[in-house]
């Protein structure tokens, strides 16, 4: 077992012990073994890893969107594992903002819009939500582009878009599935010092890539290989692989 | 369990979603796909369109059949003297007084006694003496109130009247065909017929009866002169017709025999008009109950298509129902999202419907000078009828939308 400490000072994000995840037969397969991590507040967390190697059952583990099979997962010191779907919805709508590779934009509204979905589910006032959805969107550089439709944006500024629709209810946490998977190597650049940026202006970011040269950015970059994970090489903080 | 869930998540309930929130999100969801809502909604307005127009036309026509038929049918009642037809000798069961007697009922506005008087022979003739030619025309005795109330229009002279009637009199009113054969025009010189060798004064003739058209061909004398000359009825038995207001006829009927023979009012019977617009439904109904399966079926055809695109929907829409799980729907905003979708499309699928159908009940009214009636029950409870089929018709991919897991929605 690998155990990655955080440092007591501060209740974690996000914290799990002894999390694994084991998809039902047949025949059943451990996608994750019993894992330990604990992310703190203002960290930018790089998970790097091939395909299959339980990246994406980390990340919906994480998000809230699966439960694990084993362990506890804790976000903000609560027990989300075994919470009800309500406290979980309501924990991903406030406390967890979004990221994926394939945008998830709604093709019919504008980018305005489709920020303010995200304001939809987490109660924000109707009155107050273009207001925010344009800081959001100023945040990503993009407030220009604001009534634009997505097929009219360009790949990475699909992505800023998703991310200021990921930051606009202020969440804990900023969860990033391969956010430049879908882009070439300029606006990976530029998505990558987006995300520079945010965790300078004081976001905890888990971003899980396979791209290393934007895992290189990220202040802690761990590794995951056939379900287990393990601190990368020069990380500097922590344990390193053990078992 | 869930009071102590609660408060130990308490600051974190679960997500709402405003009513004003899900009506803007299935808006656009339907507005995303114009042609697709349109066509989806094609087989509910055709449903409804025709439940309305077929519904709304046997209205219609009932409405239709009632006014022709009031201004007749409605209105009369007979009253049959059944002791008479069942005795073997004759015999008269109206009191002399009867027309006032039924005229005192409430919703009557006129009443007569007649029975036809039968001889073995042509008996009318212009001149008197068994040589003179003479035609077999039917007489009938009738009461002074009889003409007035079986709507006899009078073209020239008068009608038999009380004085006729209280002092028999020999006179008579001819009908217009009558007239013309006995070749009687003019009545300033008060012309006489015999019948059946007694002379009678033609004192009017009328061109027709609305009611009791035989007295066009006919002579007409007073009830009182009849029983003197040729005594009680012998062959049909006496009858009296009454008119009566609109909707009073079966009153009537059921008080007449009653008023008229106090004493004994089983020897009469009186016939209230059968209700022909019953009569014309039940033709019609079953017309109407196929064109009625037929709308049926194309509602059905209507939800299985809504239930379809939805279905459709649910699944081309998987990565949508993912993003707004990670977003933080619960899977009950995801399902109220998509029944509330083809739930609009019923409701606005039914209020075209009933539109159209409105719109054809008038066309086919005014093409047909008719008068269009409607019941606006009717109106209002066509686009309700959409908005259950589309509710019905969306349960199931609702409740597929709302079963997706995230996390694989997401994958799609």
């Amino acid at each position: 077992m690998i155990v990655i400490p955080a440092p007591a000072s501060q209740i974690p994000v996000i914290e799990l012990s002894g999390v694994g995840y084991t998809y039902h037969g047949p025949p059943p397969v451990q996608a994750l073994h019993r894992l330990d991590l604990a992310i703190r507040a203002g960290e930018h967390v790089a998970v790097m890893g091939p395909s299959g190697s339980g990246k994406s059952t980390l990340l919906n583990l994480v998000g809230l969107l699966d439960r694990p099979t084993q362990g506890r997962l804790l976000i903000n010191g609560m027990d989300m594992g075994a919470a009800p779907e309500r406290t979980r919805a309501a924990v991903r709508a406030r406390s967890i903002g979004f990221v994926f590779q394939a945008f998830h934009l709604l093709p019919h509204r504008s980018a305005v819009e489709n920020v303010m979905l995200a304001e939809v589910y987490a109660d924000i006032p109707r009155r107050r939500r273009r207001a925010e959805a344009m800081t959001a969107l100023e945040r990503v550089g993009l407030a220009a582009r604001a009534t634009a439709l997505p097929t009219a944006l360009s790949g990475g500024e699909r992505q800023r878009v998703a991310i200021a629709r990921a930051l606009v209810n202020r969440p804990s946490l900023l969860l990033c599935d391969e956010p430049t998977g879908n882009l070439d190597t300029v606006t990976t650049g530029e998505i990558s010092e987006l995300l520079l940026d945010l965790h300078a202006g004081g976001s905890t970011l888990l971003v899980i890539t396979h791209n290393p040269a934007v895992a290189e950015r990220a202040s802690r970059r761990l590794a995951i290989c056939d379900g287990r994970l393990m601190e990368y090489q020069a990380g500097g903080r922590g344990g390193g692989p053990s078992a | 369990m869930a009071g102590h869930r609660r408060e130990k998540y308490g600051e974190l309930a679960g997500p709402r979603l405003r009513p004003r929130d899900l009506g803007t999100e299935v808006l656009a969801g339907l507005l995303q796909r114009p042609g697709r809502s349109a066509l989806t909604m094609l087989g509910t307005v055709l449903g409804i369109g025709a439940f309305v127009a077929i519904v709304g036309l046997s209205q219609v026509a009932s409405g239709q059949i009632g006014k022709q038929f009031n201004t007749l049918g409605a209105t009369q009642v007979t009253v049959v003297d059944v002791a008479a037809a069942r005795a073997h000798t004759p015999t008269l069961d109206f009191p002399p007084n009867a027309d006032a007697l039924v005229s005192r009922i409430h919703g009557v506005l006129g009443a007569g006694v007649w029975w036809p008087i039968i001889f073995q022979r042509a008996t009318v003739s212009v001149l008197p003496g068994p040589g003179e030619q003479s035609w077999g025309m039917p007489v009938d005795a009738v009461s002074p109130g009889l003409l007035p109330a079986s709507g006899a229009h009078l073209s020239s002279g008068v009608l038999i009247n009380q004085f006729d009637e209280s002092h028999t009199q020999n006179v008579a009113v001819l009908g217009q065909s009558a007239a013309a054969q006995l070749h009687i025009s003019n009545l300033a010189n008060a012309p006489a017929i015999f019948i059946a060798g007694q002379p009678f004064t033609v004192i009017g003739i009328i061109t027709g009866d609305a009611r009791l058209p035989q007295f066009n061909f006919g002579v007409a004398i007073p009830e009182s002169t009849a029983l003197r000359l040729w005594g009680l009825p012998n062959g049909q038995a006496a009858q009296m017709l009454i008119h009566t207001r609109l909707g009073a006829a079966h009153v009537v009927a059921q008080q007449a025999p009653v008023a008229i023979r106090p004493d004994n009012p089983t020897l009469l019977s009186a016939l209230a008009p059968a209700n022909l617009g019953h009569l014309q439904h039940a033709v019609t109904t079953n017309l109407n109950t196929l064109f009625l399966a037929l709308a049926g079926i194309s509602l059905v055809v209507g939800a299985v298509g809504i239930a379809n695109t939805t279905l459709v929907a649910v699944l081309e829409r998987a990565g949508e129902i993912g993003l707004r799980r990670a977003l933080g729907a619960r899977p009950r905003h995801i399902g109220m999202q998509f029944l509330a979708e083809s739930t609009a499309l019923g409701l606005f699928g039914g209020l075209i419907g009933s539109a159209c159908g409105v719109v054809t009940i008038l066309t086919v009214t005014i093409a047909h000078h008719w008068t269009a009636l409607l019941d606006p029950r009717l109106v209002a409870v066509a686009p309700l009828a959409g908005g259950v089929i589309g509710l019905l018709a969306g349960l199931y991919p609702a409740l597929r939308a709302s079963a997706l897991e995230p996390a694989e929605a997401l994958r799609r």
